[in-house]
């Protein structure tokens, strides 16, 4: 992470369960049920909240959801993002997308080039019949005409500041934090 | 012309006047110099004679002309070079010899002494016509760049020179030993996966060489030696009472083959030269060599090549390296200023030696000498850029940019001033 | 990385991450729509001054793959035949804005002279006798896909390794990945200099195969028998071909590779290299991922 200071505690692990709790909900109701669903989260923080609201579809349902992990490393437009060794993870999605319902997870929303680079990477596994898009946290600034289906939480945000999601799988603890870039800014 | 060189410090740190007129020098100028040179700045030298330089002419000339190649040898200190055959066609005729010294001296730079081909063509095979070369001007014969396989050749070929007082000079590898090999064999070369050229074929050919020269009581000079063991060889031949010389050049003395594996010089063809590049130890022991007196003297081996040339690949760029500018500087301030060598030996080696060599008297600063006199500045420093050289072969030099004492600052030869920096 | 001509600058982790990449490229290859666009936008020049229509088109097809675009030189139908340089040929196609150039050569150092003269990132194909590396990274990515690790592993390279690109590239690669190299061939083909940590040398086939995890023949080529390194085929098939029997000296897991093109029946028995213990053709497969690995790395990364 860049120079950053530490500025807020924005959710607890209690908001984080219960906006997973809804996003599920919010899944089955507008899917009408689980029935030929799968969840594909987006490396890396996407992936443990996409096996959580599988889960919880599970025990809302009764019906196994498929999840799936996806890398959008090459589909990248902004490499920007990519460091001196650019890290390159394995899409496992180990069920045939097509026709299927995908609800594509990550944990936070911000220019939509990670979705854009998302919904490339799923349309070359094959044909859905449709892709939705989960995320825990929105925090605005778009740069492409994406919107999320299910959003846990709308936190306005500067572009100053970033938006850090800690998973108990990941990081040890389920938190969400606010930060405030120090120094040169990247568009 | 009437040149006076004030208090000229010489070699032994003695200082002296020193003036010329009509090409000697001499006690007394009647009247005023044209040209009074204050010689406490500089050394002052007789005039440097390099027994070994490719002048590419004639048939190459888009690797050297006369010109370009006589105005980097003032350049360089030298007042006499002795260039060899091997040109297109080579120099194994009188004519050309005679061509070669004529339009030397109409361009007045260095005296060009040439050497004719050993054999016709320079096959190894036939003996040119000795007598007739060294009548037109020829004072040395050598097949140089060829190796001179047929050993029953050589023999005949010393016995011949010998009864002509003409020195022979060998190249000394032998080529089925040296086989494709473009940098000396080594572990440096397997990792490279270059082809390699073994200190044994330079060694197993001095031997061999040596031999027939104790056969034949024949003056024998070898060329550029490059290695321990080669140089070891000689020593035991000298110590025997053989007649025989030997050179080295200046880039076996101070460049070595792992520099191939640097990042600057990598697989980099200006490093590629025949004989190749050794090891440290090997400089180490040419050093000695000329320390203890084994090698009688330097020659640069100057052999320029265009830059075009120079930046193919290793297996196709040809062999050689320009280096006749740098020669004396190069070796002051690598072994002079760091007391590897005594100043007055390097003169020596420069000068005496080499027309040794040739059998020559030594040149001399004394009353009565032909007035071929180099001035070299020991203080100033002056970085090597192969850009500015007078020869032809600007490529990349190995020792770019290497801060270097002793140039050159002016150079007189038959009494006239034919190089001048100061 | 900003080059790939040899593993000099390469660390371990680096190696490592190149490899995993390469098992990312595999999945994609395995894909409907076996194509990503990770190069879009860049272009790739494949510069071959020594004919390796293989290799050229492993590496082709692996820029391909990735959306970037792919120009192709060769010298035999190009101007170098009229004896342009290396040096020009290089910045007269550079000014077709070039990200990265592809370099065959037959010199030793061809793609490090590039280097000297060239803005664009420069993978070395192949140099006279020196390297190849992306042919080493694909045998370390077969032997990973066999093993799981390289760590310990035992590689027997048999045949003429003086004159051999692969087997320097895979000595200097493989103990950097925790495998130990025995280099084999008949004395005249085996320079004892390229021996160091991890790297062994030995003229006897048997003390080189024997308990090896994998066993990798060399091409021979045939010149080598006029140009008087071995006596005769005849006895360098008796001597060092790796066929059946031979085989059996090694663990019984063993692999054998050879990274052609083969001579069949005379480095290696023709049955034998058909065989389940073959994987000659997994490294030809292995050879575009691993490549289209080597390629992002260069040309995304930032070192």
């Amino acid at each position: 992470m860049r120079n950053a200071e530490f500025k807020a505690r924005l959710l607890e692990p209690d908001d984080i369960r219960r906006a997973i709790t809804r996003i599920a909900h919010e899944i089955i109701e507008r899917n009408k049920g689980a029935q030929n669903l799968a969840i594909v989260g987006v490396h890396t923080r996407g992936i443990p909240l996409a096996a959580r609201i599988a889960q919880k579809i599970v025990e809302l349902e009764g019906v196994k959801v498929p999840s799936g992990k996806l890398d959008i490393t090459l589909y990248r437009d902004d490499l920007s993002e990519v460091g001196l060794q650019p890290i390159v993870r394995q899409t496992e999605v180990p069920f045939d997308i097509s026709s299927r319902r995908i609800v594509m997870v990550d944990d936070v929303f911000y220019t939509g080039r990670t979705a854009r680079a998302g919904l490339d990477a799923l349309i070359d596994l094959g044909r859905p019949s449709s892709i939705q898009l989960a995320v825990l946290i929105d925090r605005g600034h778009r740069e492409l005409p994406i919107r999320a289906d299910y959003v846990g939480k709308n936190i306005p945000t500067s572009r100053q500041e970033l938006v850090k999601v800690k998973l108990l799988e990941t990081d040890g603890e389920d938190a969400v934090e606010l930060y405030e870039l120090r120094g040169e800014v990247l568009g | 012309m009437k040149i006076e060189i004030k208090n000229a410090r010489l070699a032994d740190d003695s200082s002296r006047d020193i003036r010329i007129k009509n090409g000697v020098i001499v006690t007394t100028l009647s009247g005023e110099a044209d040209v009074t040179i204050d010689g406490s700045r500089y050394l002052v030298s007789p005039a440097l004679i390099d027994p070994h330089v490719h002048l590419r002419v004639p048939g190459q000339e888009e690797k050297e002309t006369l010109e370009t190649g006589l105005s980097a040898a003032v350049a360089g200190g030298f007042g006499s070079i002795v260039c060899m055959p091997n040109t297109s066609p080579a120099i194994d005729h009188p004519e050309l010899v005679q061509k070669l010294i004529r339009d030397a001296e109409a361009l007045g730079l260095a005296r060009l002494f040439p050497s004719a081909a050993l054999t016709v063509g320079r096959n190894g095979k036939h003996l040119s016509d000795a007598a007739a070369l060294q009548k037109a001007g020829a004072v040395m014969l050598t097949d140089d760049g060829g190796t001179n396989e047929d050993a029953g050749v050589l023999r005949l070929a010393l016995e011949y020179a010998h009864a002509l007082g003409l020195v022979v000079s060998v190249h000394a590898e032998d080529a089925s030993l040296r086989g494709d090999g473009v940098m000396n064999e080594s572990a440096t070369s397997e990792r490279l996966g270059l082809p390699g050229n073994p200190v044994a074929a330079e060694a197993a050919r001095i031997a061999r060489d040596l031999e027939i020269c104790a056969l034949t009581g024949s003056r024998l000079h070898i060329q550029h030696l490059s290695s321990a063991r080669g140089l070891a060889l000689v020593r035991d031949a000298k110590a025997r009472g053989l007649p025989v010389t030997c050179e080295v050049a200046p880039h076996h003395l101070t460049l070595t083959d792992t520099m191939l594996e640097s990042e600057r010089f990598y697989c980099d063809p200006v490093l590629k030269v025949a004989p190749p590049l050794r090891s440290a130890t090997d400089c180490a022991a040419l050093l000695e060599g000329l320390r203890d007196g084994t090698v009688d003297c330097i020659g640069t081996d100057h052999a320029p090549h265009t830059a075009a040339e120079k930046q193919h690949d290793m297996k196709i760029a040809p062999f050689g390296i320009a280096n006749i500018e740098i020669t004396f500087p190069l070796l002051y301030t690598r072994f002079v200023e760091t007391g590897k060598l005594e100043l007055s030996r390097l003169i020596e080696l420069m000068t005496t030696g080499s027309a040794k060599i040739l059998g020559w008297k030594p040149p001399s600063l004394e009353v009565g000498s032909v007035a071929d006199i180099s001035l070299f500045d020991l203080q100033s420093t002056k970085t090597v850029d192969s850009k500015q050289f007078k020869t032809k072969a600007r490529f990349d030099s190995p020792w770019q940019s290497e801060p270097l004492r002793g140039w050159a600052v002016c150079t007189i030869v038959r009494g006239k001033i034919v190089f001048d920096a100061r | 990385m900003k080059h790939l001509l040899d593993f000099q600058a390469w660390s371990k982790g680096s190696l490592e991450n190149i490899l995993e990449t390469a098992k990312v490229m595999a999945d994609v290859l395995e894909r409907p729509v076996k194509k990503v666009p990770a190069l879009q936008g860049y272009t790739i020049c494949t510069a071959f001054f020594e004919n390796s229509t293989r290799t050229r088109l492993s590496f082709e097809l692996a820029a391909r793959r990735m959306s970037a675009d792919v120009i192709t030189f060769n010298s035999a139908t190009s101007s170098t035949a009229k004896g342009e340089s290396l040096q020009d040929t290089i910045a007269t196609l550079e000014q077709m804005k070039i990200d990265c150039f592809i370099v065959r050569h037959e010199a030793s150092g061809a793609a490090h002279s590039v280097n000297k003269f060239s803005k664009a990132k420069i993978i070395n194909a192949g140099d006279g006798r020196r390297a190849h590396p992306t042919q080493a990274l694909l045998d370390a990515y077969t032997l990973l896909q066999r093993f799981g690790s390289l760590e310990g592993l035992e590689v027997a390279i048999v045949g003429d390794v003086r004159h051999s690109r692969v087997a320097r590239s895979n000595a200097e690669l493989l103990p950097k990945l925790g495998a130990k190299v025995r280099l084999c061939a008949p004395a005249t083909l085996l320079p004892k200099e390229l021996e160091g940590d991890g790297v062994s040398t030995t003229t006897s086939l048997e003390e080189a195969v024997s308990g090896a995890d994998a066993v990798m023949a060399l091409r021979l080529q045939l010149e080598r028998m006029n140009t008087g390194y071995i006596p005769s085929l005849e006895e360098y098939r008796s001597l060092y071909q790796i066929n059946a029997k031979t085989i059996q000296l090694a663990k019984e897991t063993a692999i054998v590779m050879h990274p052609g093109p083969m001579n069949r029946d005379l480095e290696i028995e023709g049955e034998l290299a058909d065989s389940s213990k073959s994987v000659i053709l997994e490294q030809v497969k292995n050879g575009v991922p691993v490549r289209m690995a080597v390629l992002y790395h260069l040309l995304v990364g930032k070192g």
